[in-house]
């Protein structure tokens, strides 16, 4: 009985760590925000030009992304269902306004660059979309696991981003020169260049999944005639 | 500076050098969403000039006659939000009441106009700079216009898109992202310039 009891738990644990595994995939690749998703584009091009910039807008996103979601979850039975979207405004409003001023009193360099881009957090299509499609109807802890994986997805994206665009348009990293002598291409520094370097990103990802999706069909249509060919050998025999 | 000078220099600078998709990269997702066809493009851009124009003017009325009397600065981006969903709101509502056809032709966009960067962004831009009341109001149209201008350039070149033979890795969101990039490239080529000193 004891024996029966155990493996029902470990069956329940496991179940419950398959959906927190599926959780974090589903944020970090196969429904990335920003290369799969595509939401949330305005930070994405307009604070990626150094990576150190991008490093804190994402920072920042994530956190008031696993803070809404948490608060939503918890607040999400007693909203009535017609008001809901203005509540959800609100607190994201709220959770932007600490953010914003905590930025502004520790890091006053970063924030003079991507303060503006701060504010709109509150807009950002990501943390109300998962506010609505997620956090409004699972529990907490859940909640904030999927606040987490969605918030590192669009954090490694704005790295990502920042990382070759500062390469690219002054050869530093992070502010230090890996390249001294470098001349630099202007155009990854603005608008024009955050737009190129997102388009071919974002590409040579279309690129790689459909050659994973090319390999999978080939495999299955293997599988299929190798099991046609085991029934026709059974039949036969 | 008279005041003909005043509109057309704010023009020039709203519309093509500060144009608010290619020189401050607001409101990008209808930029890239919206853009398939003329029509919607067009729907779309008009909504959002007319609630850029009134956000912008409520949110700087709200701004300097409520917040800054009482020192509530730091109260700006809940304040700024609320209003721009309630004139959403009030929008949806007045249009469905008096002119529905508009109402129908405009379907999702109006909702959506909400959680559009480039509102909420210009309402900041304009206090940022801490423009005159009248210089305000004349920037948050024309930057409106910029957007409604940039979104029917972008659903023409993507109309006659659909006929070319893209790569396949290419189709949909990375070319468009393409086009935008060479078209930020022609717009980056005005900015600097001015008419009037």
């Amino acid at each position: 009985m004891t024996a029966l009891k155990t493996s029902m738990i470990i069956c329940q644990v496991w179940e419950r760590n398959m959906k927190a595994k599926n959780i974090i995939l589903d944020g970090i690749v196969t429904n990335n925000a920003i290369f799969v998703m595509v939401l949330g584009m305005c930070p994405v091009l307009g604070t990626t030009d150094t990576l150190e910039n991008a490093f804190w807008l994402g920072i920042s996103t994530c956190a008031v992304l696993i803070l809404s979601n948490l608060l939503i979850s918890l607040v999400g039975k007693i909203i009535p269902d017609k008001v809901r979207i203005p509540c959800y405004i609100i607190i994201i409003a709220t959770l932007v306004t600490v953010v914003d001023l905590a930025l502004r009193k520790f890091l006053p360099g970063i924030y003079s660059e991507i303060g503006r881009f701060v504010r709109l957090i509150v807009v950002n299509c990501i943390i109300l979309a998962r506010a609505e499609a997620f956090a409004a109807g699972n529990k907490p802890h859940l909640s904030i696991l999927d606040g987490f994986s969605v918030g590192i997805g669009f954090f490694l994206g704005l790295c990502l981003l920042g990382v070759i665009r500062e390469l690219l348009n002054a050869g530093k990293l992070w502010g230090t020169t890996l390249f001294s002598g470098y001349v630099g291409i202007d155009i990854f520094g603005e608008a024009a260049g955050g737009f190129l370097t997102l388009a071919i990103l974002m590409a040579v990802f279309n690129f790689v999944k459909s050659k994973i999706e090319k390999k999978q069909k080939i495999r299955q249509a293997m599988l299929k005639k190798s099991m046609q060919s085991v029934q026709s050998a059974g039949g036969k025999a | 500076m008279n005041i003909l000078t005043m509109i057309v220099s704010t023009l020039i600078t709203a519309v093509f050098t500060e144009n608010v998709v290619f020189h401050y990269t607001y409101g990008i997702c209808p930029f890239l969403g919206v853009s398939k066809k003329t029509n919607t493009a067009l729907g779309m851009g008009l909504t959002v000039t007319l609630v850029i124009a009134a956000s912008s003017i409520l949110s700087y009325l709200v701004y300097t006659y409520l917040l800054v009397p009482f020192e509530l600065e730091y109260l700006r981006i809940l304040l700024f939000i609320l209003i721009i969903a309630a004139f959403v709101q009030m929008m949806e509502m007045l249009l469905k009441r008096f002119i529905p056809t508009l109402y129908k032709g405009l379907g999702i966009y109006l909702p959506l106009v909400t959680t559009n960067c480039a509102v909420l962004g210009t309402a900041n831009v304009v206090i940022d700079n801490a423009m005159p009341f009248l210089n305000l109001t004349f920037y948050s149209i024309f930057i409106g216009v910029g957007f409604l201008m940039a979104l029917i350039l972008m659903s023409g070149i993507r109309e006659r898109l659909e006929k070319a033979d893209v790569p396949k890795c290419f189709k949909g969101f990375p070319i468009a992202l393409i086009i935008a990039c060479i078209m930020a490239l022609a717009f980056s080529g005005l900015s600097g310039l001015n008419f009037f000193a």
